[in-house]
């Protein structure tokens, strides 16, 4: 590789580095956030570069309540709009979240995750808001919460993240952990038109027909940018198609029922995961976050002493990727989870297992990545 | 593919916060990673403080796609404080490598050590002790054989701020001329490729 | 009159099912009407008013009218309305908040979109009651005011919107009431083609629950309060001491506008792109 000539771009770059090639990749050119670690370099990177990007804000809030809402508008807008934080500003951005759910607008939302709760250890990784991601906002309500677990796939995730904000019209959050967004590895920079990138919707009918929240085939109605001749009424009340606030039960189920079917029907396009050496294995490892790394090793090494073990990795962590999950729980007797919570997905994975598999789990909440030995363990025991 | 194929080499650089060890194992993983190739994970552990508290980079080196990107087991430690020293010398494997410096670790926990005063070098020699992690980084050119000095060259402008590089490609060189002139056999020493990683792991 | 109700029709939502929400003697349609008429008479085009409410009553003043508009959390009508104005300049941005959300829940925001001075015409519309969830203090309630959760009469100072506004570094500061419609629809006209941030007070009535819970019988009551106590800002100025505490100053606090953010910082990156493009074109 040293004497082949480089033809794209390499970095030696951190996870975090790699969200923000990632965002600029897909066409993001708004980013609001406040400085938290381990998210700020995802900060710091954006107020690098996007002053040199055609229309590119950066601004930096008050607080990330604050700075949500400014995406939210930026979104509402017309941008591709994101953030970028960490748990304590993840907690704050819980009630933006629910708006940006009900007034579906499209942006992404990264959280670099650190030991907790509270301020808990700021420079150290943990995977304790994986839960929170989906269920932190009040209300229920469908979102779609990625995950990633080196740089490369930092970069890749994020553009899927983008990818699925625009084309659902969601707040998509994207979990690291403090280990992925600070490990530093090669990124290669793919060149524009070598991945697909997504955008929103615009609607085609003159303004006087459109109809802001109009059920169709896929879900997602189309969205204008505020100030292109499509005005109306944007609200975090239920509200009717026309964007008008309603209590009618009728029109409550139908607006709350389409939000969660345009994200539940399209669940084959979202569910992203990669399974090595699932096919013949008589013991799976389920994983995800830098922990899925953790587990390849694992899984390495118990087939070098003949154990046939097996990994799922999962990329998006909800809508839970339910039919790989119970693909692997049904030809693996034995199933491990670990992570570095006390059992976060792992309650999911036992909630789709119905007595398929015994599930163990390893988890680990010292603010150290779970180690291959750790997972090595239940892998040869039986 | 590089050169030397190599399986898992795992390399711990420790010190204090404002030693400059974060930015010395950042230029090491990419000179490693983009210059020669290898597929290279480099972490780092360090507490709320930015100076003098405890600070550690990990670089994890490969000629294969590396999975868990901690070092498990080091091959070689450098240690630029006696109490990071004392602090990981339990992860360095039985035939690792301890590089410490000369003066801030006046007691290592083992008889099988290379020290060189790197702090005193890099100040007297170049009038600078911040340099003293470039000067760190000039000896591992001569202790790592996958490390080239033409590599690390190439490496400092796209790390360092412009104004500095000049005088860290003579701290570069002086490390290394000095590592080798106080042990020229030490690169041999290495096996890069261990018949299963498992064996050697606690 | 019938012109004027004609021209509000106009801006009105022919497909939002009236009547409004708003309670009888309540002062914000008052506030709507002669925002209405000062965005008519600068000749806004609709699709470039962009209207950000919060949350409360005068949260849901801005679904009645054909602008865009958006209905944000409780106190976070500032935060949407700056990410709405950063990313498209272009946009003439109204947010309309009351004293709660303003002052209390959307505080911080306050006082930062302030600082940084982003282009938002912000109304504060200060009834000095919670208003919407029936009756609680609010950071505007009077000391000594009674209200559901000051049952002691209120203890704590209030909050002076002017004085915050000037404090935060607000470029165009202006207050009026309900009562003072003409008054009001100048000062819009104004703040709404100043640059940065600009800042108008409304103090507008409450009589449903502020109004029975502090003495006042009727609306009207409230209404003549308001005629009595305000005082043009140079008649207050000059007033004795005793007389000052009785009353309160309307008109313009100040009207220094400086260029806004927004404007600041794409005039920056289109210096530093030029200056790359130079760099690369060499």
């Amino acid at each position: 590789m040293a004497s082949k000539k480089r033809s794209r771009k390499e970095l030696f770059a951190q996870g975090n580095d790699a969200v923000v090639e990632g965002a600029l990749l897909s066409g993001c050119t708004f980013y609001a956030g406040y400085p938290i670690t381990p998210s700020t370099e995802i900060a710091e990177g954006m107020a690098a570069r996007l002053p040199y990007v055609p229309d590119g804000v950066f601004i930096q809030m008050e607080d990330e309540i604050a700075s949500l809402g400014a995406a939210i508008g930026a979104s509402l807008a017309g941008r591709k709009a994101m953030t970028a934080t960490s748990g304590p500003g993840f907690s704050l951005m819980q009630e933006h979240i629910g708006y940006a759910c009900m007034v579906e607008a499209p942006l992404v939302i990264v959280n670099v995750m650190r030991g907790g709760p509270s301020t808990g250890l700021p420079t150290s990784p943990a995977q304790g808001d994986v839960q929170q991601a989906r269920w932190g906002t009040h209300g229920d309500h469908s979102i779609i919460v990625l995950s990633a677990s080196n740089v490369q796939e930092c970069l890749e995730m994020t553009v899927t993240a983008f990818n699925f904000a625009e084309k659902y019209r969601t707040p998509v959050i994207l979990l690291l952990d403090e280990v992925t967004a600070h490990t530093r590895e090669r990124l290669v920079i793919p060149e524009a038109g070598e991945v697909e990138i997504l955008s929103r919707v615009a609607p085609s009918m003159p303004p006087e027909w459109y109809v802001p929240y109009e059920d169709g085939l896929r879900g997602v109605p189309p969205m204008p940018a505020m100030g292109s001749g499509y005005r109306y009424h944007v609200t975090g009340l239920t509200h009717d198609r026309n964007g008008f606030p309603t209590s009618r039960p009728d029109e409550v189920q139908a607006l709350i029922s389409r939000q969660f079917r345009k994200i539940d029907q399209f669940f084959y396009d979202i569910q992203l995961t990669e399974s090595y050496l699932c096919d013949d294995a008589e013991v799976a490892v389920v994983a995800y976050g830098c922990v899925a790394r953790s587990a390849r090793l694992a899984v390495d090494l118990a087939r070098e002493q003949g154990v046939r073990a097996g990994l799922l990795h999962l990329k998006t962590l909800f809508p839970f990727p339910r039919p790989a999950v119970e693909a692997v729980l049904r030809t693996c007797p034995r199933v491990v989870v670990p992570e570095m919570n006390m059992g976060q997905i792992s309650r999911e994975v036992k909630r789709v297992n119905n007595g398929l598999a015994a599930v163990r789990t390893v988890n680990r909440i010292d603010g150290q990545i779970i180690t291959p030995q750790e997972i090595l363990k239940p892998l040869l025991r039986g | 593919m590089p050169a030397i194929p190599i399986d898992r080499f795992e390399i711990r650089l420790s010190g204090l916060g404002g030693q400059g060890i974060l930015t010395l194992g950042r230029i090491l993983g990419q000179a490693l990673a983009l210059e020669h190739g290898y597929h290279v994970a480099q972490t780092q552990s360090y507490g709320p403080e930015a100076r003098g508290g405890a600070s550690r980079a990990d670089v994890v080196v490969s000629s294969r796609p590396i999975s868990y990107p901690k070092p498990v087991n080091l091959d070689l430690l450098v240690a630029l404080s006696q109490e990071a020293c004392n602090l990981y010398y339990r992860d360095l494997k039985g035939e690792g490598l301890l590089l410490v410096d000369a003066d801030l670790v006046p007691q290592p926990p083992t008889n099988r050590f290379c020290a060189l005063p790197f702090t005193a070098l890099a100040r007297e020699k170049l009038g600078n002790a911040q340099a003293m992690n470039i000067v760190c980084l000039g000896a591992l050119v001569h202790v790592l054989p996958m490390l080239s000095l033409k590599a690390v060259k190439a490496t400092l402008p796209a790390v360092l701020p412009a104004k500095i590089v000049e005088l860290n490609l003579k701290a570069v060189e002086l490390g290394s001329t000095r590592a080798r002139k106080r042990y020229p056999d030490i690169a041999t020493q290495w096996t890069f490729f261990s018949p299963t990683t498992t064996a050697s792991m606690p | 009159m019938a012109a004027i109700t004609e021209l509000i029709h106009d801006y009105l939502r022919h497909n939002k099912k009236f009547p409004h929400v708003l309670c009888a003697g309540c002062g914000h349609g008052i506030v709507l009407g002669a925002l209405i008429r000062s965005i008519h008479s600068l000749g806004l085009s609709k699709d470039d008013v962009v209207l950000v409410a919060g949350i409360g009553c005068s949260g849901r003043v801005a679904v009645y009218v054909d602008f865009n508009t958006v209905h944000t959390c409780h106190g976070r009508a500032l935060t949407v309305a700056t990410g709405i104005k950063m990313a498209n300049p272009k946009l003439k941005v109204i947010a309309l908040m009351g004293d709660g959300d303003a002052l209390a829940i959307g505080g911080n925001h306050f006082i930062h979109a302030a600082r940084r001075n982003i282009g938002i015409t912000a109304l504060v519309l200060n009834n000095s009651i919670y208003g919407m969830t029936g009756g609680q203090a609010s950071p505007a309630s009077p000391t000594g005011s009674m209200s559901t959760t000051t049952p002691l009469g209120q203890l704590e100072r209030s909050f002076d919107v002017v004085d915050l506004g000037l404090a935060c570094g607000a470029g165009y500061v202006a207050r009026a009431t309900a009562m003072h419609a003409l008054l009001l629809g100048k000062l819009l006209e104004e703040a709404l083609t100043r640059p940065g941030f600009c800042l108008v007070e409304v103090r507008t009535p409450c009589p449903t629950q502020y109004g029975r819970k502090n003495g006042f019988k009727t609306a009207v009551e409230m209404y003549r309060w308001y005629k009595e106590r305000a005082v043009k800002r140079e008649r207050w100025d000059s007033l004795p001491e005793d007389q000052r505490a009785q009353s309160f100053p309307i008109g313009v606090f100040r009207d220094a506008p400086q260029p806004g953010l927004e404007e600041r910082y794409y005039a920056a990156c289109s210096r530093v792109q030029e200056k790359t493009s130079c760099q690369q074109s060499q």
